[in-house]
């Protein structure tokens, strides 16, 4: 094995305010000629550790080395050595590709003849040539990624820090920069790749999990998920109700964690157990075992201490929706342009009762803005969208009063207090008195939210204004349930969590609409649409999709592989704009 | 410590940014040229043309002599009345400012010389500014008819000083010779403050400093970079605020160009470093602007003597007001303008920028930091 780049002791880093370090006495190494992920979910740290080996923080204690040299001793010279793209990439979105890439150039000291090879080289290696007259700004996100890659590489740097690079980019080409940055560690040098996509994990070489500024794990993945092996089994042909199927399944003592993943339930077991009896899980005739390959995830998630069981408090205390039949949601011909750029074209779906209805795709494919649109928040610039029956730009308020909204990244007041949101946000829907009481009470009890009432809401842990996020679209048990990104840099055993919630919502009759960027949780939805480009490529149930695309080469794709070979289907038809 | 490529590479970077981002454009060009008009022609300190009830219950043609003179005041619109009580209407309906009343025995009593003065005039004192207008306006008028009809008869004029008014530097006494001077101040210190301060924020919330601050960047590179670029844009706007008011709205310009770019870049140099020494240490658009706003471009507008004279400020604010760096400015500049070149007034104005700049400057230089915290 090579001789580490960066060797990392005892690092510790706490920020002046804050209620705990953000990295808690870290030793780890990065060696040359290989991807080392730096995986975990927000807040666990990773931005800290990238900026601490680049020498733009400074350690509370312990000593970092990067090929030799201290980053702040020597942060000139360490500066020769490293390529950083930040997260957003770090681009000047009004300057071209080319003067973006001039400007890195010269403040790198790339000049004369090596600089046009250079550029010639990166230009073809990011497929970028074609577009050098384009501003930076008016790039798509994978586009952006390529170049905040290209300038980042300028200079031949020996460690190459990517700070979470598959953000904000769809699937194709996340594929297409982890094939690029492959070619790279070829050449020798060191990478350090951030994510909170666990499926990429898998594939680096190393890494370093991480959570709430520890680390859980360093090394191969493949020995993390080795733990694993034999434990992870999905439950297939089951008969009735999947969601109950899983409920059940969770609640059995020997089960650690367990999703849904289409018709099938995908059951992880704890060390040393047995699978429980199909016939005690009331299965049905025709279920069978099948051993299937563990994951990154199961492994995270027993690091953590195991998934959250099967059963929603939440879920219990809401009375059940009476079912009034039918469509409940519908969008016909939705569009929304912004000045000449079109965010959603055409959406056309409809959505029964009691149904988990799912819009999946990348960052900036449309979804929040259709979902803005079926809430009553942005008026279509054409067609129609029909919640229970109302048109929403004429009974708005009504319609109001019958949905729950859950907005990305919370839209809770960060300077009020967990009571104060809770209380303010029950008196928007109408709640008052000793009704919105009882369902300020209920909601503190059913998420444990007692001893943080006096917290302010911007103070909390993620996991936590999470679930305050959701008691405030849920306190006056609507019909009809909006989640945009619910689930978004969230840890793995709280989306577990949030998914009993939603499962359990269901099951009494409520609606719900999820937006996700998570291929995985598109496989809980009972129907899904692809979003991709702001129009709508492909709809119909998760197995169905999957087996649009299943064929000799696999057999057994999974969403991701469905989504990307549903994008390419799309495009090479010529429907894409 | 600086290598010319990497400034060079900087300086253009910010250029390019500046010429194609909507929202600096229209702070570095189309503000000034707005705020220039609007202090130029839409503020207006002199009160030209006030509207003036006269009430005429003398008809003989003494009295009929002086409603004539009146009238042809420039300083006055004459609206006659029949009453006192319509002259009262009109004063209170806002139509008139004030009325003068010609009392019946007014050519009577003209003729005693011994008599008490004739005249009434009432004006508007819920605005004691105009009021004095009004007063000082009609005095003027009577005294100058009494003048002149002294002068038809071949009497000697009558008793009492005779006042002769001059307006020296600005013989015609108009505010906007000395409120577009000020107004230029006012733009000098937007571009300076305001417009620096929200770049660098900028660049805070979008991530590229931080790409930046991992590349070989030097500190003094990083600050001479945001320095350079917006040192030349205030002072290309600085000469063409002075050009648009010499030429097309006429202000008198008296000093030479060479002062004019001396003094302007010495308060530029502390407007600069107020602005980057906001954005540096906020790192966030919002907050930067409005500090920007509150600590530069209130106290340029309001302690600068700009607008408010200095010297009827309360003691506590007059203190204040000497650590305005606009302050020092406007008087420099007026004095440009208006009297030309006056060592004794701008040595001092020119010392104080100086100094001023080099304490923002260096603070700024003091607080940039090749790292995040």
């Amino acid at each position: 094995m090579s001789e580490p780049l960066v060797i990392l002791e005892a690092v510790r880093k706490e920020f002046p305010k804050a209620r705990q370090s953000a990295l808690e006495g870290l030793s780890a190494v990065v060696r040359p000629g290989c991807i080392t992920g730096l995986v975990g979910p927000d807040g666990a740290g990773k931005t800290t550790l990238m900026r601490l080996m680049a020498g733009l923080l400074v350690p509370t204690s312990g000593t970092i080395r990067v090929g030799g040299l201290d980053p702040i001793q020597d942060a000139e010279k360490l500066r020769e050595l490293i390529g950083y793209m930040p997260q957003k990439f770090g681009l000047y979105e009004d300057l071209s590709v080319q003067e973006n890439l001039d400007l890195h150039a010269d403040l790198r000291g790339v000049v004369g003849a090596e600089r046009t090879e250079v550029f010639g080289r990166l230009l073809a290696f990011t497929d970028l040539a074609r577009f050098t007259d384009r501003l930076a700004g008016k790039l798509s996100g994978g586009m952006k990624q390529k170049l905040g890659l290209a300038c980042a590489l300028l200079g031949h740097p020996r460690l190459l820090l990517l700070d979470e690079p598959g953000v904000g980019v769809d699937p194709i080409s996340r594929r297409e920069l982890w094939k690029m940055v492959h070619e790279l560690v070829g050449q020798g040098m060191a990478v350090v790749w951030s994510t909170a996509y666990l499926d990429e994990a898998e594939l680096c070489a190393e890494v370093l999990l991480m959570n709430e500024g520890k680390l859980l794990f360093a090394g191969q993945p493949g020995e993390l998920t080795g733990r694993m092996k034999e434990r992870t089994w999905q439950i297939r042909g089951a008969a009735g109700n999947r969601r109950q199927l899983l409920a059940r399944a969770l609640r059995r003592p020997e089960v650690m964690d367990g999703v849904i993943q289409g018709h099938t339930v995908r059951v992880v077991l704890r060390a040393g157990a047995e699978r429980p009896d199909l016939g005690e899980l009331e299965a049905g005739p025709g279920a069978e075992w099948t051993a299937v390959a563990p994951r990154f995830e199961d492994a995270f998630i027993e690091a953590l201490g195991g998934g959250p069981g099967g059963d929603s408090v939440l879920a219990q205390r809401m009375r059940p929706v009476t079912n009034e039949g039918g469509v409940v949601v519908a969008a016909a011909g939705l569009t929304k342009r912004f000045g000449t750029f079109t965010a959603a074209d055409n959406v056309n779906f409809a959505v029964k009762h009691g149904e988990i209805f799912g819009l999946l795709g990348p960052n900036g494919a449309g979804k929040s803005t259709t979902f803005r649109m079926m809430c009553g928040l942005l008026t279509p610039s054409a067609g129609t969208a029909h919640v229970l029956g109302m048109d929403l730009h004429e009974t708005a308020g009504l319609a109001r009063q019958r949905l729950g909204y859950m907005a990305q990244k919370f839209s809770l007041y960060g300077n009020l207090s967990v009571r104060q949101n809770l209380r303010f946000f029950s008196g928007v829907y109408g709640l008052s008195g000793e009704r919105q009481q009882a369902a300020v009470a209920e909601m503190v009890e059913v998420f444990h939210l007692e001893p943080l009432l006096d917290t302010s809401a911007e103070a909390l842990p993620l996991g936590f204004k999470q679930r305050l996020a959701l008691a405030c679209a849920v306190m006056h048990e609507p019909a009809i349930l909006f989640l945009d990104e619910p689930t978004s840099g969230v840890d793995p055993v709280t989306r577990r969590e949030f998914w009993t919630h939603i499962n359990g919502v269901v099951e009494r009759g409520v609606t719900v609409m999820v937006t996700t960027h998570f291929m995985d949780e598109a496989e809980y939805c009972d129907r899904i649409a692809l979003v991709f480009r702001g129009g709508i490529i492909a709809a119909g149930t998760p197995d169905e999709l999957k087996a649009l695309v299943a064929g000799p080469a696999n057999a057994n794709p999974t969403m991701e592989d469905a989504f990307i070979a549903l994008v390419q289907q799309h495009s090479t038809d010529g429907g894409a704009a | 410590m600086v290598s010319w490529r990497r400034l060079r590479a900087l300086c253009r970077k910010e250029t390019w940014q500046i010429l194609r981002d909507p929202s600096s454009n229209l702070i570095a060009f189309v503000l000034p040229v707005i705020m220039l008009f609007i202090f130029g022609y839409g503020i207006n300190l002199d009160s030209s043309a006030v509207r003036l009830g006269l009430v005429l219950e003398d008809h003989g043609p003494e009295a009929v002599h002086f409603a004539e003179s009146l009238t042809r005041s420039p300083y006055l619109r004459v609206r006659p009345a029949a009453t006192q009580a319509d002259a009262a209407a009109d004063l209170t309906a806002g139509r008139t400012r004030g009325f003068v009343v010609v009392p019946g025995d007014f050519g009577e009593r003209l003729q005693r010389p011994t008599d008490e003065a004739p005249l009434l005039v009432v004006s508007d004192g819920a605005e004691p500014n105009t009021a004095n207008f009004v007063q000082a306006y009609v005095s003027g008028a009577w005294g100058g008819w009494q003048l002149q009809r002294a002068a038809e008869r071949g009497e000697p004029p009558p008793a009492g000083l005779n006042l002769d008014a001059r307006f020296w530097y600005n013989p015609s006494a108009t505010s906007r010779n000395y409120l577009v001077p000020g107004a230029i101040t006012i733009i000098m210190t937007v571009i300076g403050a305001l417009l620096t301060s929200l770049v660098v924020a900028r660049e805070w919330e979008r991530g590229t400093m931080e790409a930046l601050l991992a590349s070989p960047v030097t500190r003094a590179e990083l600050l001479l970079s945001k320095v350079l670029p917006y040192y030349a844009l205030g002072i290309v706007s600085l000469f063409l605020c002075v050009g648009v008011a010499v030429v097309v709205m006429r202000v008198p310009f008296r000093g030479s160009w060479w002062v004019l770019w001396g003094i302007g870049s010495l308060f530029l140099a502390s407007s600069l470093g107020l602005g980057l020494l906001i954005s540096t240490t906020l790192r966030n658009q919002f907050n930067a602007a409005q500090a920007a706003l509150n600590a530069a471009f209130l106290p340029a507008l309001m302690l600068s003597g700009f607008l408010y004279e200095i010297r009827s400020m309360p003691p506590v604010i007059r203190a204040v007001t000497m650590l305005v760096p606009a302050r020092y400015f406007v008087t420099a500049m007026q004095t440009v303008f208006q009297a030309g070149d006056v060592w004794p007034v701008l040595i001092p104005s020119a010392l104080f920028l100086g100094a001023a700049g080099v304490f923002f400057l260096g603070l700024t230089a003091r607080k940039t930091r090749r790292r995040l915290e």
